[in-house]
């Protein structure tokens, strides 16, 4: 089983001391979502809206990954398949079939929580590398599946997905009103993550991170509890990448192939996994990084590797780990 | 070093930006400078930009011109951001390069959406000046139909007539094997068979093997980069050619010849849009081009090079950046440049010029480095693209 | 000509000694992770990247120093195995405490380091790498015309995976070895410098690494991503071995090559695919593996 972390296995065993706050949230969670509001408010006026959207889409991603290995202890190193195969199928669902986005985004979170149901169902039955291998193996199907269906074009993707109007007839053709929206998934798929957490689901979900055997031996049905977070981190992952195929108005193999599954492990680690706002401030951190290193070629490469390095020898708890110790609250 | 020129660049602009100009444009060289095209394109295709803006002298005719580049990473989200962010915020005026045709039509898409310019020089895809086609796009140096037709066509003359294509199976390939396909039935020859391989691949030779024992007497390789590259230099090593079987590639360029060798690449065919050692224009252009970046120029890198000219060339003769006027007058503009001649860019945003179908020499025939193409047959600019009435573009009535 | 599932059996014969040839490869690379994960516990994502160093080194001794191939194939290995042996001291070595996910993400990182860092400087095309004079042309075996090199190839590999085999299974090393993956506190307690057995059995399964991709330098492209594919390749081929497992690795890894090379007759498409979906199976069916011990 994958154990997370010291510091991390201290900060949930405090996050449940502190629980019993205002509405089941403590007063600095409470601002830290009020800021996190706030800062996303501004950014479209202060940052590149596309970009700030991007940042969104893979702060949301993050956070699901880090539901399931953070929360679960589960590495999956197959996530992409649930963000690229949603964002197929919501790019599909507007352009040919002319859904307006809700639907269309609702159809690729469906599919990315069927697929994570039937891969999941079997993966759970693995433990630690198994498990990450098992999900990589489905992962790389479901790649193959995209390089071959005709629907998904190929290598070049579904090009110019419709921004059709939402609910048929708000217009979100331009960047500025399309970013409300994304700012409203982002922020509404957070506020559910963190509600999984903090719900008794998430308390036994950390019992069974800690120590699995005891958490049977408590009555708790594991596989059952590993499958519902299963299909809830592929679902909200779904989320992320049908949201990302109306950013880009594109679908394409980026989404599915093995490097976005592991982009996501590296927006996690960075972050900090186990800390509820870590991979934001780590999808934040690895988008900026890959939009201003553009220039530079295969340096993108480079940093990146050093990044991953640095963060495994040096500080292995995550930026927002690393803050959580200082000011001695989890985040 | 590279940073430090754009930065110096950079600087110089905005020294030299002091006196006002007539008209200020802003050039963004975007292609791949870390993946499999950055060798035919990435920091040469910027050389190649630089040397255009030199050589049309653009500060005596009151234009002054900025560059930036960007690595789309052959990532389609990752070009349309850079390509948002330059339109949007940065002030880029025309985007040059591309390859990786996904990335291409998403710049193509974008370019329409906020009325600038693309000048593609890298893509492969048809589709640009098919039923993708835009008023603010111009498709400069090659396209699949091209590929596949000076190919497919000059070797069924020269008797190659039963070809089994080796086809990278993905979108582009597929695209490759049905426009040879369709040019070598039509030619009057036949295919024997054919094989989707994997993509990318590391070994062919389980498939160049079906090739061989096919019969056909010429092996397509539908596919690019890395998968052309080593089923090249398995073929060589199966003894293929040796054979009697030749090899066409549909999609080779000079640097993967340089990597390959010519021991290994011998006696393969090709179509190309430029090579440099066509004429006294092209050598003394590239001999440039190889001073500054110690390689001879891909066809891409001289397409960015010529389009940037014509394009510039469009924005003094109409006196203003406007990106429709700018593009129709680049198409009512007869162009004319040392690298490709004189050429025309078509109503569907096609520029049309020569293309060569060469054949690698042998290490005897080369007189060394880079020195790799004789020239089997010249298929004239008239016949060499898609017929105009046949791509489906909604811009041509 | 009677036919075998619509094949010639001639040409069949010719597609699984392909495959079999492929399958050195992997066998080569899985036996090398196989060792790492066993000793070190750590999934060794910079396999891929050493493999490719290993062609690149060996280039760069035939262009800088005048270097030839039989020579490489001795030097590389060493070269490939002592920069094995500095990462392993430097970094590595302080990550045993921890989970082996945080291996695999600095293997990761470092593979993506080492990448870019030979992407800069030579390109992506790759570089031409001939095949020795000694091995040039090839032998008609009646159903095949069979490269003399692809041959030496399979010789080669079989070669030292059995040796590897050999020692680890046979000699007194070996079962220091093996008894130190079982219990490296008792085997210390026996006054065998286990840190210093750790250190040169990851600079051997990286030097394993090297030596294949000298091997595959004269075949495939060399050029900065020749490993990145192939690594997520290896590391099913060792999990459907049964991870940790010397002989499994070996044998999967040939297997494995055999049955690749039987799709790319009947459904070459699939080629790519094929393995991971033998690895789910597997992995639903025999979860430690083919040969591997269950957990």
């Amino acid at each position: 089983m994958v154990s997370v972390t010291d510091s991390e296995t201290s900060s949930g065993a405090a996050a449940s001391r502190s629980r019993p706050k205002a509405m089941g949230m403590p007063a600095h969670h409470m601002a830290i979502f009020v800021m996190l509001l706030a800062a996303g408010i501004v950014a479209p006026f202060m940052l590149y809206p596309v970009f700030v959207m991007k940042v969104l889409c893979f702060a949301l991603f993050a956070c699901a990954f880090n539901l399931l290995l953070g929360f679960g202890g589960l590495l999956s190193f197959g996530h992409a398949a649930y963000f690229g195969a949603a964002s197929y199928v919501s790019a599909h669902a507007a352009k040919v079939w002319g859904l307006s986005p809700e639907l269309a985004i609702l159809a690729g979170t469906a599919t990315a929580a069927i697929l994570g149901l039937a891969f999941g169902s079997l993966a759970i039955r693995r433990q630690g590398i198994y498990f990450a291998m098992v999900t990589l193996a489905f992962a790389q199907m479901v790649y193959f599946f995209a390089l071959q269906a005709p629907f998904t074009g190929g290598e070049d993707g579904i090009q110019g997905v419709p921004r059709n109007p939402l609910l048929g007839v708000i217009d979100i053709s331009n960047h500025m009103s399309l970013y409300w929206l994304v700012l409203g998934i982002t922020f509404g798929g957070l506020l559910i993550i963190y509600r999984i957490i903090h719900s008794p689901f998430g308390q036994v979900l950390k019992a069974i991170r800690e120590n699995e055997p005891r958490a049977i031996s408590l009555g708790y049905r594991v596989n059952r509890y590993k499958l519902t977070v299963f299909v809830m981190s592929a679902a909200l992952a779904g989320l992320a990448g049908s949201t990302k195929a109306f950013v880009f108005q594109l679908a394409s193999l980026t989404d599915v192939h093995w490097s976005m599954s592991g982009e996501v492990v590296l927006m996690t680690l960075l972050g900090g996994m186990g800390t509820v706002f870590g991979p934001i401030v780590g999808a934040a951190v690895i988008v900026t990084m890959q939009n201003y290193l553009a220039t530079f070629g295969a340096w993108v490469t480079i940093v990146q590797g050093i990044v991953f390095v640095i963060c495994v020898m040096l500080f292995r708890e995550g930026i927002v780990g690393v803050l959580s110790k200082l000011i001695k609250k989890p985040l | 070093m590279n940073l430090k020129t754009i930065l110096l660049g950079s600087i110089a602009a905005a020294v030299f930006a002091a006196p006002a100009y007539a008209v200020d444009i802003k050039i963004g060289v975007l292609n791949d400078r870390s993946g499999i095209y950055a060798d035919i394109a990435g920091e040469g295709s910027v050389v190649a930009a630089r040397m255009a803006v030199e050589d049309f002298d653009a500060e005596s005719k009151d234009i002054n011109v900025e560059i930036v580049s960007a690595d789309h990473q052959n990532k389609p989200d990752v070009g349309s951001t850079i390509a948002r962010q330059w339109y949007d915020t940065e002030n880029v005026d025309v985007i040059v390069d591309v390859p990786t045709s996904s990335v291409a039509l998403a710049i193509n898409d974008i370019t329409r959406e906020s009325d600038k310019v693309f000048l593609n020089s890298g893509a492969a895809t048809s589709d640009l000046t098919g039923a993708a086609c835009s008023p603010n796009t111009v498709h400069w140096t090659y396209d699949t139909w091209q590929l596949a037709n000076g190919t497919g066509r000059a070797v069924v003359e020269n008797g190659g007539d039963t070809w089994f294509f080796v086809t990278a199976d993905y979108a582009f390939g597929h695209a490759l094997e049905r426009d040879t396909s369709a040019v070598v039935e039509a030619a009057g020859g036949e295919i024997v068979g054919s094989v989707r391989t994997p993509f990318p691949g590391t070994d062919f030779s389980s498939f160049l093997l079906q090739a061989q024992s096919s019969g056909a007497k010429v092996i397509g390789l539908a596919n690019a980069g890395g998968d052309t590259i080593n089923s090249i230099k398995q073929a060589s090593e199966f003894g293929i050619t040796q054979g009697g079987q030749s090899l066409a590639g549909l999609l080779v360029f000079i640097n993967d010849i340089h990597a390959l060798g010519l021991d290994v690449a011998q006696g393969l065919l090709l179509t190309s849009s430029f090579y440099w050692d066509l004429n006294e224009g092209t050598r003394e252009w590239s001999a440039r081009f190889e001073e500054e970046t110690g390689k001879k120029p891909s066809m891409v890198q001289a397409g960015v090079y010529s389009s940037i000219l014509h394009y510039l060339k469009a924005v003094e003769a109409v006196g203003d950046k406007t990106s429709k006027d700018v593009v129709a007058k680049m198409k009512e503009m007869p162009s004319d440049d040392p690298l490709f001649g004189k050429g025309e860019v078509r109503a569907d945003g096609r520029h049309i010029h020569d293309s060569y179908l060469f054949r690698v020499k042998t290490p005897d025939q080369s007189e060394g480095p880079w020195d790799y193409f004789e020239t089997v047959a010249t298929t004239p600019a008239a016949e060499a693209f898609r017929p105009l009435e046949e791509g489906g573009c909604p811009l041509v009535e | 000509m009677f036919e075998l599932l619509g094949i010639p059996p001639q040409a069949l014969f010719g597609q699984l000694l392909l495959g079999l040839i492929n399958g050195s490869f992997y066998a080569m690379l899985s036996l090398g992770l196989a060792i790492i994960f066993g000793l070190l516990n750590i999934i060794n994502f910079t396999h891929g990247a050493q493999y490719m160093l290993g062609a690149f080194v060996a280039w760069m001794l035939l262009n800088y120093l005048g270097i030839g191939y039989w020579w490489a194939l001795l030097l590389v290995p060493i070269i490939v195995g002592a920069t094995g042996i500095i990462i392993e001291r430097l970094l590595i070595s302080r990550l045993y405490h921890l989970d082996h996910l945080y291996g695999l993400l600095l293997t990761f990182g470092l593979a993506l380091i080492l990448q870019g860092l030979l992407r800069n400087e030579y390109g992506i095309s790759g570089l031409p790498y001939g095949i020795p004079a000694e091995l040039a042309g090839g032998t008609n075996l009646g159903f095949m015309f069979l490269p003399n090199y692809r041959g030496w190839v399979v010789i080669a590999s079989l070669a030292v995976c059995l040796g590897t085999w050999f020692v680890i299974e046979k000699t007194r090393l070996g079962a220091y070895l093996r008894a130190a993956t079982e219990n490296p506190t008792l085997v210390g307690a026996f006054g065998i410098n286990v840190p210093l057995m750790i250190t040169l059995t990851y600079g051997f399964g990286v030097a394993l690494a090297g030596f294949a991709g000298v091997l595959a330098a004269p075949i495939y492209s060399v050029n900065p991503n020749m490993g990145a594919d192939l690594i997520i390749v290896v590391f099913a081929v060792v999990v459907i071995g049964g991870m940790g497992s010397i002989l499994g690795s070996v044998i999967t890894g040939f297997g494995l090559g055999l049955v690749e090379g039987l799709t790319r007759v009947f459904y070459p498409e699939g080629s790519a695919v094929v393995i991971f979906v033998i690895m789910a199976i597997v992995l639903m069916i025999k979860p430690a593996g083919l040969f591997g011990r269950t957990v």
